[in-house]
């Protein structure tokens, strides 16, 4: 059972430096096939490295998540991403051990993969890890699904893909995974890749529930999985739903004790743990005033071995250098500061906040709403403790100002929450399972409740 | 001195004014609402008695001070004039002029009776203020205004550069000839108490004085001053160096009296040329509206990708049976007969629910349109603002209970029928549980829910209207009412 594994027992071994052996001490169910994923005894000043147990890749603790480069306005008033700023950010990335970048046909209006290509092809291909997925949430024929596979080298100047990923499997369980995977036989194609050397590493993306998960495991004697990609951060560690949502404790602890080397999405929950309640952060603070909030998450990630890369998807240069930095000399918890960061997930959800992590997977809305911006105002508003209790409270108007005129800054009137007409449609591409036309209501609920100033 | 004390007050008078417009009169209504409100045409339409007797008094015993200090107008001409003046050899070039009596007292009439008559559009154009108003609107928000309304930028724009034009040229030409206002108030400036007096015995003739009247109003020649066209400015006073002119108790002394030249026809061309002006703007708008339409186009979609925002048509206005005007206007007559078009209620309005019409009827008056946004039930600033009685104040509660008109759903629009999606935003939103969802058939019973409406609880705020995601004509629309219903 991967509950076996005490998270503590790990850090009392990691804290004397021996992660390799207490994974491998760890690893009960498969009989040792491969070496589990092992951690590099850190020298000051190095990137933390992982060795990949399947094929011995020496992957860089931080991995770049390409969802989120910059964007700016072409001339014509569309969305492009700023390719200058990428070039400069994988620049540094690369230039600090970085070697592992994910991403994706779907992303950023479709335009990151090659963006990414386009930066990465300044460097020898062997000097990195391109990630990326089979994104076929549209059309998931046969042929359209192949042109999307084929489309990824060219679209990132490649002839193999390191790793490469069945895309947001989970929700609908087997029966869903199938009708994307395997009635159109592009299981059977992509492991004939595999073999042809044209993939290197095949696994999957997970949002699903623990039974979800378990049937999809349970495929790894087919499969084989190479890998498998999770969201796992200090909240949904324990504090995921746990019904629709796996806790990620559950996922890794399976992973771990099957030797699958695991890749962490939203370690920071789409920024919002750098985002934190003014309490939250004051606890965190308190505790070491120069860590910045978002250092905290990825220390969690990291500190666990089973781990072979944390994705982080920095849109600035500040993310990036404050990333660099934590995985630089990286400082593993101690079981102090784990106890903490458990308290602080616990606070952190009893905050109503919306679980967005801002992917924009539900994007674009069919009637022109924002969900991810609206999400975004409103849980800003509560993570500052700016949300309104009534009308008759003493700062009132303050609070109303502050929420209503940001709120038109953000998200043009037109694309606000009263235009959600409950059609549902977005509901099934998100990948946290938030009921999008619920919590859109409820937001037009208390911005109608503001406006009229009486509640 | 009297001519620096006006100076002071026309320009606290103006700077107050122009600040309303510019979409502060939110914040500033309190302080300077009264600017407005003492404005002399609004004032007539309003009805407000107070201070139309206070104006005339101002005028029996200080003469036409209203149009040198609260006409914003007036203020506004005085300063292009001054500008116009301080060009090389123009500092002189002003000098006596007959008084244009059948084109001033042509026009006088004729406005009286479009008041009567009700043909808004020629009242609203000429009403000096109000006038001022829509040259601020067209001149700080030119595109905001056209996309309200083309057809009222154009008359706005074209008021300003007639205003400028004449003042720019001849002072106060515009005030004396054609300004309603102004010869209303000459009516009584000409026998005021308190007038400029050229005294014959000091003066030498030397014409400085009447060199630089704006009014042309002064006649050395003859020593006399026309004091219905006097403005009161005091600037003869300050530029005579014999002190010769006094501003002095003069009740009962006869002003010049001058045989009136033929300027009928001239009014009447006028006018006539501003309607045409009107009616070809037009036309112009209608076609810039519809090339406008016709550019919006959706989006095809390939795979599924993430991000990005789907096109939004912009909402266009429905024909509505009648009109819609403000809470608080009464009825769609009270409202027409009395709004001069001074547009402090669009600028004030926070819902970006009023705009001019375009309609010949009702030029530049505002009315209600739903596209980008409605009026919320919270808000009274549009009654709070009005200067001329056509919204009445009203408070929040009392608006509850007022009905503007009712809402009518247009089931081929409605996208529970066209693309088979369920909805009901409209009933969500309606703050007065106007809308019921029905089933769109009866017999089952989990059949797909239509919006209908309950005609008596309707107040005709629109909400529906703008949240309704039919685009770009809403599947539901409010017709106004010609007389509003207070329960």
């Amino acid at each position: 059972m991967g509950n076996d594994i005490s998270r503590r027992e790990f850090l009392k071994i990691s804290g004397a430096g021996a992660i390799g052996v207490a994974a491998a001490a760890c690893a009960s169910g498969r009989g040792g096939q491969q070496e589990p994923v092992s951690g590099q005894p850190q020298q000051q000043g190095t990137m933390e490295m992982r060795t990949n147990p399947g094929n011995g890749d020496k992957v860089s603790l931080l991995g770049y998540g390409c969802m989120r480069w910059p964007m700016v306005k072409d001339d014509s008033g569309r969305d492009v991403i700023d390719q200058q700023k990428v070039n400069e950010l994988i620049d540094y990335a690369m230039k600090h051990g970085v070697n592992y970048y994910d991403t994706s046909p779907a992303y950023l209006q479709g335009q990151s993969e090659r963006a990414t290509g386009i930066a990465l092809s300044r460097y020898p291909r062997k000097s990195f890890y391109i990630a990326t997925k089979l994104s076929n949430f549209g059309d998931a024929s046969a042929a359209a699904s192949q042109k999307m596979y084929h489309d990824s080298f060219d679209e990132m100047q490649t002839d193999y893909f390191d790793y490469y990923l069945m895309h947001a499997i989970g929700q609908g369980g087997v029966a869903a995974f199938e009708k994307r995977y395997v009635d159109n036989g592009m299981m059977d194609f992509v492991m004939k890749e595999r073999e042809k050397g044209k993939i290197r590493q095949m696994g999957f993306s997970f949002h699903g529930s623990p039974a979800e998960f378990d049937e999809l495991i349970a495929l790894h004697s087919r499969y084989h999985w190479d890998f498998v990609q999770i969201q796992m951060n200090y909240v949904d560690w324990r504090h995921a739903d746990g019904v629709s949502n796996a806790n990620a404790e559950y996922l890794y602890d399976k992973l771990v004790s099957l030797n699958i080397p695991i890749t962490v999405m939203e370690p920071l929950q789409g920024g919002r743990l750098a985002n934190v309640p003014d309490n939250i952060a004051a606890m965190l603070k308190e505790r070491d005033p120069q860590a910045t909030l978002g250092s905290w998450a990825f220390r969690f990630v990291g500190s666990h071995p089973g781990i072979l890369t944390t994705l982080s998807g920095m849109t600035y240069m500040e993310h990036l250098v404050d990333n660099v930095d934590t995985f630089t000399g990286f400082r593993y918890m101690t079981d102090e500061e784990l106890e903490m960061i458990e308290r602080a997930a616990t606070l952190i959800k009893e905050y109503p906040t919306v679980n967005c992590n801002d992917c924009k997977y539900c994007m674009p809305c069919p009637y022109g709403l924002n969900i991810p911006e609206i999400f975004k105002h409103y849980n800003s508003a509560v993570n500052e403790g700016l949300i309104a209790q009534s009308s008759a409270q003493e700062d009132f108007r303050r609070l109303r100002k502050a929420y209503l005129t940001g709120y038109a800054k953000a998200v043009p009137a037109e694309r606000q929450a009263d235009h959600c007409i409950g059609c549902r449609k977005c509901m099934s591409h998100c990948p946290q399972r938030i009921n999008i036309p619920a919590q859109m209501q409820r937001i037009d609920r208390y911005v109608e409740k503001l406006k009229r100033g009486d509640f | 001195m009297l001519k620096k004390l006006r100076i002071v007050l026309a320009a606290v008078f103006f700077i107050g004014i122009t600040l309303l417009f510019l979409n502060l009169a939110g914040v500033l209504q309190p302080w300077l609402g009264w600017m407005a409100k003492i404005q002399f045409l609004p004032a007539v339409m309003g009805l407000n008695l107070a201070v139309i007797l206070g104006l005339v008094l101002l005028t029996l015993v200080f003469g036409r001070v209203y149009c040198s200090v609260i006409c914003p107008m007036g203020v506004f001409q005085d300063i292009v004039s001054r500008l116009s003046s301080l060009r090389k050899g123009k500092a002189l070039r002003f000098g006596w002029k007959k008084e244009l009596k059948v084109l001033r007292y042509g026009v006088w009439v004729l406005y009286v009776v479009a008041i009567m008559a009700g043909v808004h559009a020629f009242v609203v154009l000429l009403a000096p203020y109000s006038a001022y108003g829509r040259m601020i609107q067209a001149l700080m928000a030119p595109t905001h205004l056209f996309a309200l309304s083309a057809v009222s930028a154009v008359v706005a724009i074209l008021t300003f550069v007639v205003i400028t034009a004449l003042s720019w040229a001849g002072g106060r030409t515009w005030c004396n000839t054609v300004c309603p206002v102004g010869t209303t108030l000459s009516f009584f400036s000409r026998f005021a108490l308190l007038r400029p007096v050229l005294d014959e015995t000091k003066c030498r003739n030397c014409h400085l004085c009447e060199r630089k009247c704006k009014a042309s109003c002064i006649d050395v020649a003859n020593h006399r001053i026309d004091c219905s066209r006097c403005v009161v400015c005091f600037d003869c006073i300050d530029n005579c160096s014999h002190g010769a002119i006094s501003y002095r108790f003069a009740y009962g002394r006869k002003d010049a009296k001058e045989n009136a030249p033929d300027g009928g026809r001239r009014a009447f061309m006028a006018a006539g040329a501003a309607l045409a002006g009107g009616v070809a703007a037009k036309k112009v708008a209608v076609t810039a509206a519809s090339v406008a339409a016709a550019a919006g186009v959706a989006s095809a979609q390939g795979k599924k990708i993430d991000g990005g925002l789907a096109e939004i048509l912009p909402k266009q206005n429905p024909e509505r049976k009648l009109p819609l005007v403000p809470f608080g206007a009464g009825s769609l007559k009270h409202f027409h007969d009395r709004c001069t078009a001074c547009q402090l209620c669009v600028s004030a309005c926070p819902n970006n629910v009023l705009s001019p019409s375009s309609s010949l009827e009702y030029l530049m008056q505002p009315e209600m349109n739903y596209g980008k946004g409605y009026c919320r039930p919270e808000c009274t600033a549009c009654s709070q603002v009005c200067p001329s009685g056509a919204i009445l104040p009203l408070t929040p509660e009392e608006k509850t209970a007022v009905h503007i008109g009712v809402a009518v759903v247009d089931y081929d629009l409605c996208l529970v029928n066209r693309d088979g999606v369920s909805c009901g935003n409209c009933a969500r939103h309606c703050p007065a549980g106007a809308i019921i969802m029905v089933r769109k058939d009866p017999s089952d019973e989990r059949s797909a829910m239509i919006p209908a409406v309950n005609e008596a609880r309707c107040i005709g705020c629109g909400a529906c209207e703008y949240l309704c995601p039919s685009r770009p004509l809403s599947a539901i629309h409010v017709d106004g009412r010609d007389v509003h219903i207070v329960d």
